[in-house]
């Protein structure tokens, strides 16, 4: 399992890169492990509001659905088309397969740093 | 609590994912759900389905009440060959739908599915007539599923040429392989070719192990309940719990076939089959044609008007297409016609298809 250190992560298991107060999100590659592969990605708009803690997309694999929670709230600024034509780019490099970025952050859940997300996935 | 298959810990030394399905602890998938509907689609695939129930239909009577119990008609069935039926409760749902295996003049060997094996023994047992026999040795069996195009070149590897079965639904009893007693039919719950193979219970991880090391050279791998399910899914067999269900008569569920309403005895939910012919509901094939995946227990709506639900569906590995199978108002399906249906909210286009998704070169 691969945890980059210069990103934080939720205990829903998305990712969050925050720069020059864009905040890029995706989920993590324990959750894109534990989704199996990917068939679908349902992502929001440009101009979306999405608030910390609640849903903003949906994942689905074969078997199931899962909801992918914002980490932030905020306004979508661009969202990742790729994965509308190919959700498998997912399991193929979580990381590199973002969601969403997201402008005019103005709140945030807590955030775990990769040493601390790698330890709380080993508890569960 | 769960029980185990024999295979349990071969499961999870071979990092399968595993889940609870139908009071059985089982593997979901190995490494992919995808890879291993492939392999079954294109070369061969192991599935455990030790998990389902086996029960004896035994002694003078036994014909005369499979037919009284059962839509299907057992009255041509030889010794060798199996046939499959719903079983139907009196209020015209399905009990569940099950495979009478026949071993020989009053002894039949009945399969049915695991979540249900408890309740449709007792069923039997509540309507038995008298000179018949019935014993649930569900605990005793194992059985193994060899599915795919390759799957009679593996066993032709391992076994004697005597032991392998050559019609569809048909099954040797009392075979041998490499010392390991078992029943092998040629049946199976993918709509590829391939075999199901029963042994007692301790012999299951000996045959399943004998299995995979032969069939490596072949493309086998070991497969699970998620293949499983879109497996039959692209082949459009129903499901209990999903297309069949106490309150689904399995007219509607599109099992004409293996119903026989003009055999002549009485059975179980005649009357009622009788008295909702033409069904008031029917099976159709949606294929998504917007963006989306459907899956079981979502409305289906024709130009606004709901007319139905959905039973099964998902991203369809083989076809490479989200699909499913629902159930809908008979005056409202249509082949080719539009409708939506309500992913969580959100209104998918879908098209009313023919099935089967999938249906194998023969």
């Amino acid at each position: 399992m691969n945890y980059p250190s210069e990103l934080k992560y939720t205990r829903d298991d998305e990712w969050l890169l925050e720069e020059d107060g864009v905040a890029t999100v995706g989920i993590s590659d324990y959750a894109q492990h534990e989704l199996g592969d990917l068939v679908f990605v349902n992502l929001p708009e440009v101009g979306d509001e999405v608030v910390a803690g609640e849903a903003f997309a949906d994942v689905e694999s074969v078997k199931a659905v899962a909801d992918v929670i914002s980490p932030v709230s905020g306004e979508v600024l661009e969202i990742n088309e790729d994965l509308l034509d190919d959700a498998a780019l997912i399991n193929e490099d979580a990381y590199a397969a973002w969601f969403v970025k997201v402008g005019n952050v103005t709140d945030k859940e807590e955030l775990l740093s990769a040493d601390e997300y790698e330890a709380y996935n080993e508890t569960r | 609590m769960c029980k185990k298959t024999p295979l349990y810990d071969t499961h999870v030394a071979a990092g399968g994912k595993i889940v609870e399905f139908g009071g059985f602890l089982l593997p979901v998938q190995y490494e992919s759900i995808l890879k291993e509907h492939m392999a079954v689609r294109q070369e061969a695939g192991l599935f455990d389905v030790s998990h389902m129930g086996e029960i004896l239909v035994q002694g003078e009577k036994a014909l005369d009440f499979l037919n009284y119990i059962l839509t299907n008609d057992y009255t041509d069935l030889q010794p060798g060959y199996a046939r499959y039926s719903p079983m139907m409760n009196e209020k015209g749902g399905t009990v569940d739908d099950l495979i009478v295996y026949m071993k020989g003049e009053n002894d039949y060997f009945v399969v049915v599915n695991a979540s249900n094996c408890d309740k449709d023994f007792k069923w039997m047992c509540d309507h038995k007539i008298d000179g018949v026999e019935l014993t649930n040795v569900a605990d005793q069996w194992g059985q193994v599923a060899l599915q795919g195009p390759n799957a009679e070149k593996i066993l032709a590897k391992v076994a004697d040429a005597k032991y392998i079965p050559q019609e569809y639904y048909s099954c040797i009893f009392d075979c041998e392989v490499k010392g390991i007693p078992c029943m092998i039919s040629r049946t199976g719950y993918t709509g590829e070719d391939g075999f199901e193979i029963y042994m007692p219970a301790d012999k299951a991880v000996a045959m399943w192990d004998l299995l995979i090391e032969n069939g490596k050279e072949f493309g086998l791998i070991p497969c699970a309940l998620g293949a499983r399910d879109s497996l039959r899914m692209e082949a459009a067999m129903p499901l209990y719990g999903h297309e069949l269900e106490e309150d689904i008569s399995p007219r509607w569920a599109g099992l004409k076939f293996a119903i026989k309403t003009d055999k002549p005895c009485d059975f179980i939910g005649k009357k009622e089959l009788l008295a909702d012919e033409p069904p008031r509901i029917m099976r159709v094939g949606l294929k998504v044609t917007g963006r989306g995946i459907i899956r079981e227990h979502m409305d289906v709506y024709r130009d606004g008007k709901k007319i139905g639900h959905t039973t099964s569906g998902t991203k369809l590995p083989y076809i490479d297409a989200a699909a499913g199978m629902a159930l809908v108002n008979k005056e409202d399906r249509e082949i080719g016609a539009k409708v939506e249906v309500d992913v969580r909210g959100r209104m998918v286009e879908c098209e009313m298809v023919k099935l089967p998704f999938y249906k194998r070169e023969k």
